[in-house]
């Protein structure tokens, strides 16, 4: 393995790597546009060039293999000076209209200048005119003025979604990014491209003109849209009401990690974060015989969440342990499953199943699964029956009238029964409690509602289909009056005769890794921000 | 370096001073100096002598309004393209840089896409600005501006002080824009 020498500093790594990366070991940041770790080395945007003893002239440190006893000097004056230079020579058809740019606030032609260039520009010709403002799909918009021609977007197209829809087109400084004739950029990743873009070239459209970034904050978490996992930031903004007509998730944008997703997400996951926020159940309710329309629905009055629970614990009791189906779903936190089995399983003997409805969808062999929950696996492991013959089961014995309260989290169960065969079940019964977040077909038919925090509101973890662990943390504060799910299960516990004493969910999660063996060792210290691999 | 403090003494009042009386008849001279100073300025600008020598003057406000300094704050005006159309272009530089938080815009995409984007609506909260100015100075656009002298903003109600897109492109609607009025220097 090769020892080199970065700004005074030696370090080994492993053969074949390159200077960028020895630098990157050492701390040292190599400003680069056209370089990214998931993508091939294209080594054309100069950004990245440094001193090498013994090497005649400046070279590029995204491409330069590191060989043994190297010098390499990141920060000589030649060094700096280039850098000015390339930027200028970058910026030289750059229309400089970050006003109404998107990037503005996360660009790197912006960081780079504040931080390398602080140059005058000497620039007396006119620019060279590019199109602006166009549509290349539905997600992206592509400005041709602000793009350096890095070519990361065309590399990510060739090699990582294969579809190659983008290219450079023309020569010199009429080069320009674009789409090939007949095509567009419609591919299931296609944000991402939007992500590793450098500068404001490609824009989303999903965001485009919402809010400035600088508005955001981020907090970690992981994609619920299916059941690979992948790590994700939840950009929200909570001061400014005017924006977004009040909502509070602006963007979801992935989160390193080499394990799951490395840097990308799918567009389905990324584009999914408006259920946080739109039509979102904000008060326990209870319906009621006169046609009363609050909350947004009919024939649904709210009430104080003590009576709320008061009232479902009374109802359980009165309704025979058999006639009782709890429906658990796999969008339910290791946390909420546990615990959920725990209450009706342990302390209410109640039978509790979980449903994992036949909502099976697109799949391919990159980050997309067929399984859209985040937390199957998670189920399985803490002693959940994940089979689809779950279903089928009540539903017969629904069918044979057997069924006379059910308690549902979260799942609309319209979405996969028959119309006629859900109504089978709530025809005859005569409870049914929901505990979920948005308002759906299933809730508006149920007769008390329980609103339940959705996953940025609380903490907890997921379990991927590769059984690894990964949490997901609090981002907000749950909307309206709704609960975390385990608040709301201990609350039922409490009115049931079992008071838990439960503050926060790290104590739950201790209790899953001392009881159930595969957890065992894990702590959320240990799963941090990028997971662990159950036992 | 430790700030450097200087002490002032208050003056004590001398013997005279402390007597009242003869302080209360100083300052009557004072002022009714002024006032036959005035009043003999003044009629004799009516005869045309010592024009070149300025009296005191009260302006009858509110039928009366003097130009403020050019660089005076008041209400904030948009100003407009040469076709009427809002010359901002919604980057929220003044809604960022605004302290009182009171400056709401929403953006929208603008037809022509050398200009892309436009405010949808551009409100300002005129009960909770401060009149700083940092939005005229943060605007890169030229498009905010607080030169319309007008300066009588008041209301019945809160709702009254916010002010709207259409409220802010056309300042001269609400007809208080102060013409040079010729009777003062
Ligand atoms: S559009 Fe963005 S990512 Fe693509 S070449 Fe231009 S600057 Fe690079
Ligand atoms: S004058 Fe100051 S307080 Fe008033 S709107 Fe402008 S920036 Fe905000
Ligand atoms: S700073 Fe100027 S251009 Fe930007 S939003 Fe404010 S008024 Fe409009
Ligand atoms: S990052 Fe090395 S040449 Fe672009």
């Amino acid at each position: 393995m090769p020892t080199l020498t970065v700004n005074g500093k030696e370090v080994t790594v492993e053969k074949g790597s390159t200077v960028i990366q020895a630098a990157e070991k050492l701390g040292f940041d190599i400003p680069r546009y056209c370089y990214h770790p998931g993508l091939s080395i294209a080594g054309n945007c100069r950004m990245c060039l440094v001193e090498i003893e013994k090497f005649p002239k400046l070279q590029i440190a995204c491409h330069t293999q590191v060989q043994d006893g190297m010098v390499v000097k990141t920060e000589s004056d030649v060094v700096k000076k280039t850098r000015e230079h390339i930027l200028e020579f970058l910026l030289v058809n750059h229309p400089l209209d970050c006003p109404v740019c998107d990037q503005a606030g996360e660009c790197w032609l912006q960081n780079y200048y504040m931080k390398h260039g602080l140059y005058d520009s000497r620039l007396d010709e006119d620019k060279v005119k590019k199109s602006k403002a166009v549509s290349i799909g539905p997600t992206v918009m592509l400005d041709s003025e602000r793009c350096i021609l890095c070519s990361r977007c065309v590399r990510f197209t060739d090699e990582i979604t294969k579809t190659s829809e983008l290219g450079i087109f023309n020569r010199g400084d009429h080069s320009e990014i674009g789409i090939y004739p007949g095509r567009e950029l419609n591919n299931k990743y296609s944000g991402n491209v939007v992500d590793i873009c450098p500068v404001g070239a490609l824009t989303d459209k999903d965001f485009r003109f919402k809010c400035r970034v600088w508005y955001l904050k981020a907090s970690p978490s992981v994609c619920t849209g299916c059941s690979m996992g992948c790590n994700i930031e939840i950009h929200y903004q909570l001061e400014r009401k005017h924006i977004a007509g009040g909502d509070r998730v602006m963007r979801f944008k992935p989160r390193e990690n080499e394990e799951v997703n490395k840097w990308w997400i799918c567009d389905e996951g990324r584009y999914g974060y408006p259920f946080i926020d739109k039509n979102r159940i904000h008060k326990p309710c209870r319906r009621v015989p006169d046609p009363v329309s609050k909350d947004g629905q009919k024939d649904m009055s709210p009430i104080p969440w003590d009576k709320a629970l008061d009232m479902a614990a009374q109802k359980i009791k009165e309704i025979p342990k058999d006639a009782w189906a709890v429906l658990a779903s796999p969008q339910m936190t290791n946390e909420e499953l546990y615990l959920a089995k725990k209450v009706f399983g342990d302390t209410l003997g109640l039978a509790i199943s979980l449903v994992s409805p036949n909502r099976e969808g697109y799949s391919d062999d990159f980050l997309i699964k067929a399984d859209k929950n985040p937390n199957t696996r998670g189920a399985f492991e803490l002693g959940y029956n994940v089979l689809k013959t779950q279903l089928e089961e009540m539903v017969r014995k629904a069918e044979a009238g057997k069924i006379r309260g059910l308690y549902v989290f979260g799942q609309d169960l319209y979405e996969f029964l028959k119309p006629e065969t859900a109504e089978k079940i709530f025809g005859p019964c005569e409870l049914l409690i929901f505990q979920g977040t948005n308002w759906n077909p299933t809730a508006a038919r149920a007769s008390l509602v329980l609103p339940s925090a959705v996953f940025a509101e609380q903490d907890g973890t997921f379990t991927n289909f590769q059984r690894r662990v990964q949490r997901i943390f609090k981002a907000l504060e749950p909307m309206g009056e709704s609960k975390p799910g385990w608040e709301i299960l201990a609350g039922l516990s409490e009115r049931a005769g079992r008071k838990l004493s439960y503050k926060e969910t790290h104590e739950i999660f201790d209790e899953i890794a001392a009881a159930v063996p595969v957890f065992q060792g894990l702590t959320y210290t240990k799963i941090g921000k990028k997971g662990a691999v159950l036992a | 370096m430790p700030p450097k403090t200087k002490v002032i003494k208050q003056r004590e009042l001398n013997f005279l001073e402390k007597l009242y009386i003869p302080e209360v008849i100083r300052g009557v001279c004072i002022t009714s100096g002024h006032f036959f100073k005035n009043l003999t300025l003044h009629s004799l600008h009516r005869i045309g002598l010592l024009r070149h020598i300025a009296a005191a003057v009260t302006i009858m406000y509110p039928e009366i309004k003097r130009r403020y300094p050019h660089r005076y704050r008041t209400r904030h005006r948009l100003t407009k393209r040469d076709d009427g159309t809002p010359r901002c272009v919604a980057c929220m530089m003044c809604e960022t840089v605004c302290p009182a938080k009171c400056i709401y815009i929403v953006a929208e995409e603008n037809p022509d896409p050398n200009i892309e984007k436009q405010p949808k609506t551009f409100d300002i909260d005129l009960g909770k600005c401060i009149y700083c100015g940092f939005c005229v100075e943060a605007c890169p656009e030229d498009a905010i501006r607080m030169d319309t002298q007008i300066m009588n903003i008041a209301g019945y109600t809160r709702e009254s002080m916010y002010y709207t897109k259409d409220r802010l492109l056309n300042p001269e609607r609400e007809g208080d824009i102060v013409k040079p009025s010729g009777s003062l220097r």
